[in-house]
């Protein structure tokens, strides 16, 4: 299984799941850290790293001899990156995706490939939980490749849980493509809940199923389980708003490891998950018979 | 030869525009003809990067030969210089006392960015 654990608002407790969950989780686990622009779960999990691969993306570069200077490299590139007025074209590495088009355009062949460094991936070994990091080297301002490049470290067959960084754009989307479930963390306050149908909407687009985790219970209103009531989104943990477990948090210790009374959280949002799989799977398979 | 102006507005007396990239319009005018066209550049406004790699493309293929604006950046001015168009920076009022400073011949032309990107 793959999970992702999203949210549209930043701070709403995303790490705090994923670290709690790979610590609960009891078999092998693999803890992807995706947000790559300021990877955090590190510091939670300990370990020995085990090993540390530079990550490069493909950016065009323009052999002038055979540029004719048609301009099919800049009319295709939607970033910007490539620009062509009549002569060969000027490139700009650092808004280029990467998607190799301009390449591909090219009636003349005239443009190959070179190497840009973009991050790091780092793998470190914690007991049972291998972690998988991308750093983002600092000026780079495109995360996906970087976000890909730590996924395809993924051995399947092995249970991923991904730290996705927040908000609804490309790392996200990155992020979530190929998962199985999605958790959404929110906090019940009106900024919380704004987000939150913005989170909605965008894993209804992706088709995932998912369900919701509400963090620091007790502060807000009741709008975001009316919103869940409303929507028939299943709420699959409630944690409250305590003190103590931001003291945790920034300390960088696990809720599970520090306050024990709050270990059953995390073990029942894993069975709730299965629960809600269970009947997702079982409504796939009345749908099909049907 | 024809000079674009960075604008909010759709007249001479309109304010300059300080910004190149994200300038809602441009004013193109043409210097022998006495006359001016308007640019619409508001798509441009909400771009995450690349705004005035756009904005210097657009003046470009409107066959402007110089831009006067407020600041110009490093991508956008690597795209004007490559395209053979002179940057002028100036701080007048509006657009009718950059094109009056330009005609004095009190405008320098800019040697190189002024400003880093997404300054503002």
């Amino acid at each position: 299984m793959i999970l992702a654990v999203a949210s549209g608002k930043g701070g709403t407790g995303k790490t705090t799941v994923s670290v709690n969950l790979a610590k609960v989780f009891g078999a092998r686990v693999q803890l992807l850290d995706c947000d790559v622009e300021e990877p955090n779960c590190h510091l939670f999990i300990g370990g020995n790293p085990c090993s540390r691969e530079v990550v490069s993306i493909q950016v065009p570069g323009v052999d002038e001899s055979l540029c004719d200077g048609c301009g099919e490299c800049g009319r295709f590139c939607q970033y910007h990156a490539v620009v062509s007025f009549g002569g060969a074209p000027l490139f700009f590495p650092e808004l280029c995706h990467g998607c190799g088009g301009c390449q591909k355009v090219c009636p003349r062949g005239a443009i190959g490939e070179k190497e840009r460094r973009i991050g790091i991936v780092e793998t470190v070994e914690a007991d049972k939980v291998t972690l998988i990091q991308g750093s983002l080297d600092v000026g780079v301002p495109m995360a996906p490749p970087l976000i890909r490049a730590v996924k395809s470290r993924m051995k399947h067959g092995v249970t991923s849980i991904l730290d996705a960084p927040p908000g609804t754009s490309c790392p996200v989307i990155s992020t979530l493509r190929c998962s199985d479930f999605v958790l959404l963390v929110t906090e019940p306050t009106p900024f919380g809940l704004h987000d939150l149908r913005l989170a909605v909407e965008m894993v209804k687009e992706l088709g995932i199923p998912f369900g919701v985790v509400i963090n620091r219970v007790g502060i807000g209103d009741e709008r975001v389980y009316t919103f869940c009531g409303e929507k028939g989104i299943p709420v699959l943990l409630e944690i409250p708003d305590d003190r103590r477990i931001a003291e945790t948090y920034s300390r960088g210790e696990l809720v599970v490891d520090a306050l024990p009374e709050y270990g059953s959280l995390f073990s029942t949002l894993l069975w709730n998950i299965r629960e809600v799989r269970g009947k997702e799977k079982g409504a796939k398979r009345v749908r099909s018979k049907n | 030869m024809k000079i674009a102006l960075t604008t909010s507005g759709e007249t001479l007396d309109a304010p300059l525009d300080g910004r190149f990239g994200r300038a809602p319009i441009f004013i193109l005018y043409d210097l022998e003809k006495d006359y001016f066209e308007v640019i619409d550049n508001r798509q441009n406004l909400n771009t995450a990067q690349g705004a005035g790699i756009q904005a210097a493309e657009t003046i470009i293929r409107a066959k402007a030969d110089c831009l006067i604006t407020g600041h110009c950046g490093p991508k956008a001015f690597r795209v004007l210089t490559a395209a053979g168009v002179t940057v002028y920076n100036c701080g007048e009022a509006t657009v009718a006392d950059a094109l009056n400073a330009f005609k004095g011949g009190t405008l320098k032309p800019l040697d190189s960015a002024d400003v880093e990107g997404h300054w503002v």
